[in-house]
């Protein structure tokens, strides 16, 4: 198995770019472990995924997963775009990348970085017009605890929670202007067709989950319409699902609360901002943002990416990235597409290296680099 | 308005501006005791006080809200004179009534008087272990525009556009403020905590009066960080945190997350600070349940009236009665029920009394 693991870390090193790329996964090395559990049997639907490698580590991670894939011979072809919007120049358009997307369903996606100034003047991020385009309008990130990570940063145990975050309207509308010199305006946009809509969501998601109880965040004591429209959407949808406890919870308390008590929270749901906010402070309470995986859903498509999104521009290159949190992605991804069988053996993996705790990257306490934590990945995916 | 006007001409006369304070006579200080628990835990920062023979007299007020000549129910003119003669209150926790027609009493006294920079230092206090340790942080929140500035519309039916308000007047003065702030008391690093990515133009405009504010000082450390990036290092690393600064709505949040990180509301100081004043209070909640019961914990108003005693240039004062408040609840018998322990309010404040006098 090890054997295996040595020709792929070599492979990481190269760094594809290329404007579209199809990599066949599904080849001869993979064709041992077809003996393994796996349905050999059945005739293989090959699935084609668009990947965004992203900024930062994300081509990295990219790679690993891409490896991976290719280890365990997973029937998933990417169609690799490039895009960036601190690189523009070398940037796929976005249509391409949008038409690509809605064509496969899902996506990989690297975190794209939002440097405060954009060449054009433009006050929309990149992010913000792939999530508009797509209508990516929930985002979803599953914050648990992984069984047997131990490290100094993570205090809290058995946190089990979901944040559902809209993330088309409110703060992030690019709406700003300056009235007269020195002030300026920044208008946040609430409409009840979204909060309506990212309430259903949530609630659908509790349901079909089997969670119990959806807590609403919110500021709606200071801003009372905008906010309150949301609370109030939010309350509306709840007395749909009798069977759903209902709660609400001002932002700046659920901040307080999920430090001191995160056991408390089980699915949450909130606008934009606050999403962003509990999504990264909820990240870091059990080992940041390496190791927990999101996803982001319109009608038609899902992609998935990081749950706190970080490029960690500074460990780029360096070969110390924490792959864990793609890796759940792409199981993530597998999963949603209906390769149950497929996820459950990286999902497997992944649980048995941070259990065993003894190849740990840089951020959760370790010395490991990205590349000794892919091969042990590799080496898990059949051993159980 | 003009007599409020006249009534500053006349002060500033008599006494030099700032915080320049004469020596001889006792300053006097506005106390709202406020509601609830209150009560009891002024009368513990006063007897404390008493105890440490801090030269300063209470002048206690009633802020209990009343029909103004406009019909709108609002705080009595009294409360507002004492403040404004005194420049410095502190103040108890408030209830906010709910129903119809009542302006917030926190705002109105925030509005009043201007208070455009909420200060709260975190720390972990030696003796009541919680998940994290040496968290010593200080977060300053722009306090009067922002995310609250409370122009809120809806265009059609559904559609509700908030108004986040960023001038840089207010954003040059809370930034300057921070390092001054930095500066007197010993601290090496601002942060200043924005979206600027996101929303380019308003956390930008912030972010600029951030560093220019910066150029000042050039002793002071200064670094700008994505708020969701501070939110998650704060949870796993506090101590790379010195002191913050930041708009209004991530100021709300942040410094309640950095109080949960020492042990909640109940053991947090915070300080108001304005043009020509400044209000200190506790901002946990009124605890209706245990009031007038002797069982709520002081720490937080007493630790907000030591910041006001740091900020009165009483520094001796505020050393002691600090280092006696944190001795004092390093011992479990002392600790009251937030705490799990099962001391009274009185007896906590007698141990206390008991180890100034000590000293």
């Amino acid at each position: 198995m090890a054997a295996i693991g040595r020709p792929l870390a070599g492979a990481l090193g190269r760094l594809t770019t290329q404007c579209i790329v199809q990599r066949s996964l599904h080849n001869a090395s993979a064709a041992p472990f077809s003996t393994h559990g796996l349905p050999a049997s059945k005739p293989e639907q090959r699935l084609t995924a668009t990947l965004i490698p992203g900024d930062g580590v994300g081509p990295e991670l990219c790679h690993v997963v891409m490896d991976v894939f290719k280890a365990a011979g997973i029937p998933v072809d990417f169609e690799q775009l490039y895009i960036s919007e601190i690189d523009p120049h070398r940037s796929e358009p976005l249509e391409t990348v949008v038409e690509s997307i809605k064509r496969n369903g899902i996506c990989l996606k690297g975190i794209l970085a939002s440097p405060e100034y954009n060449a054009d003047g433009e006050a929309k991020t990149l992010n913000m017009k792939l999530r508009d385009e797509l209508d990516l309008y929930a985002n979803v990130v599953h914050v648990k605890s992984l069984p047997g990570l131990k490290c100094n940063h993570v205090r809290h145990k058995n946190v089990d929670m979901i944040v559902i975050r809209e993330q088309t309207e409110g703060e992030y509308s690019a709406l700003e202007h300056e009235s007269v010199k020195g002030v300026v305006e920044c208008l946040k946009i609430t409409t009840r067709e979204k909060c309506n809509r990212i309430a259903k969501f949530a609630f659908d998601y509790a349901l079909k989950h089997g969670r119990k109880k959806v807590t609403a965040v919110h500021k709606a004591n200071i801003m009372k319409l905008g906010d309150g429209l949301f609370l109030k959407s939010c309350a509306d949808v709840a007395a749909m699902y009798p069977d759903i406890e209902f709660n609400n919870m001002i932002i700046d308390n659920c901040a307080m609360q999920l430090v001191s008590n995160p056991h408390q929270f089980d699915v949450m749901v909130l606008p934009n901002l606050y999403g962003n906010i509990v999504d990264n402070l909820a990240a870091g309470l059990v080992g940041g943002a390496g190791v927990v995986a999101g996803s982001s859903y319109s009608s038609h498509c899902v992609v998935f990416e990081q749950g706190a999104r970080h490029t960690f521009a500074e460990g780029m290159g360096k070969n110390v990235a924490n792959p864990t949190a793609m890796l759940l992605c792409s199981a993530n991804m597998l999963k949603h597409a209906g390769l149950d069988q497929y996820s459950a053996i990286i999902k497997g993996a992944v649980d048995k290296v941070i259990k065993a705790g003894k190849v740990k990257t840089r951020d959760i306490g370790g010395y490991s680099k990205t590349s000794e934590f892919e091969r042990a990945i590799i080496e898990n995916l059949h051993s159980g | 308005m003009a007599s409020k006007v006249f009534q500053s001409m006349v002060r500033a006369s008599h006494q030099s501006l700032g915080r320049c304070y004469g020596s001889s006579a006792n300053r006097i200080v506005t106390l709202i005791p406020g509601d609830g628990i209150g009560p009891e835990i002024s009368a513990s920062v006063q007897k404390i006080f008493a105890a440490a023979q801090v030269p300063i007299e209470w002048e206690v007020v009633d802020v209990t809200p009343v029909r103004g000549p406009d019909g709108r129910m609002g705080i009595p003119q009294a409360a507002i004179d004492s403040v404004n003669r005194n420049k410095i209150g502190l103040k108890g926790p408030l209830m906010t009534p709910i129903g119809k027609g009542h302006r917030s009493l926190n705002l109105a006294i925030r509005k009043e008087f201007e208070l455009y920079a909420n200060v709260r230092p975190c720390r972990s206090l030696e003796g009541y272990p919680t998940l994290y340790r040496n968290v010593d942080v200080v977060t300053i929140r722009e306090n009067t525009e922002g995310e609250y500035s409370g122009i809120e519309h809806e265009i059609v039916d559904g559609v509700v556009q908030s108004i986040k308000l960023i001038t840089r007047a207010a954003s040059k003065r809370v930034a300057e403020f921070a390092f001054k702030y930095a500066e007197d008391n010993g601290r090496s690093r601002v942060t200043a905590v924005h979206k600027a990515n996101i929303m380019r133009m308003s956390d930008g405009l912030f972010l600029q009066n951030c560093r220019e504010a910066a150029e000042k000082y050039p002793d002071i450390k200064f670094d700008e960080k994505y708020l969701d990036t501070v939110c998650l290092n704060m949870v796993q690393d506090p101590s790379q945190f010195d002191v913050l600064v930041m708009p209004n709505l991530y100021g709300d949040i942040l410094s309640d997350l950095c109080a949960g990180l020492v042990g909640g509301l109940g053991l947090t100081a915070s300080g108001n600070v304005g043009e020509g004043g400044a209000v200190f209070e506790s901002v946990h909640g009124t605890a209706p349940d245990i009031a007038g019961m002797d069982k709520a914990n002081p720490t937080a108003l007493l630790l907000s009236a030591v910041m006001m005693l740091r900020y009165m240039d009483l520094y001796d004062h505020a050393a002691r009665i600090e280092k006696a408040c944190f001795d004092t609840i390093k011992e479990p018998e002392n600790r009251t029920g937030d705490l799990g322990g099962s001391a009274k309010c009185s007896t906590f404040t007698d141990a206390i009394c008991k180890k100034i006098e000590e000293t």
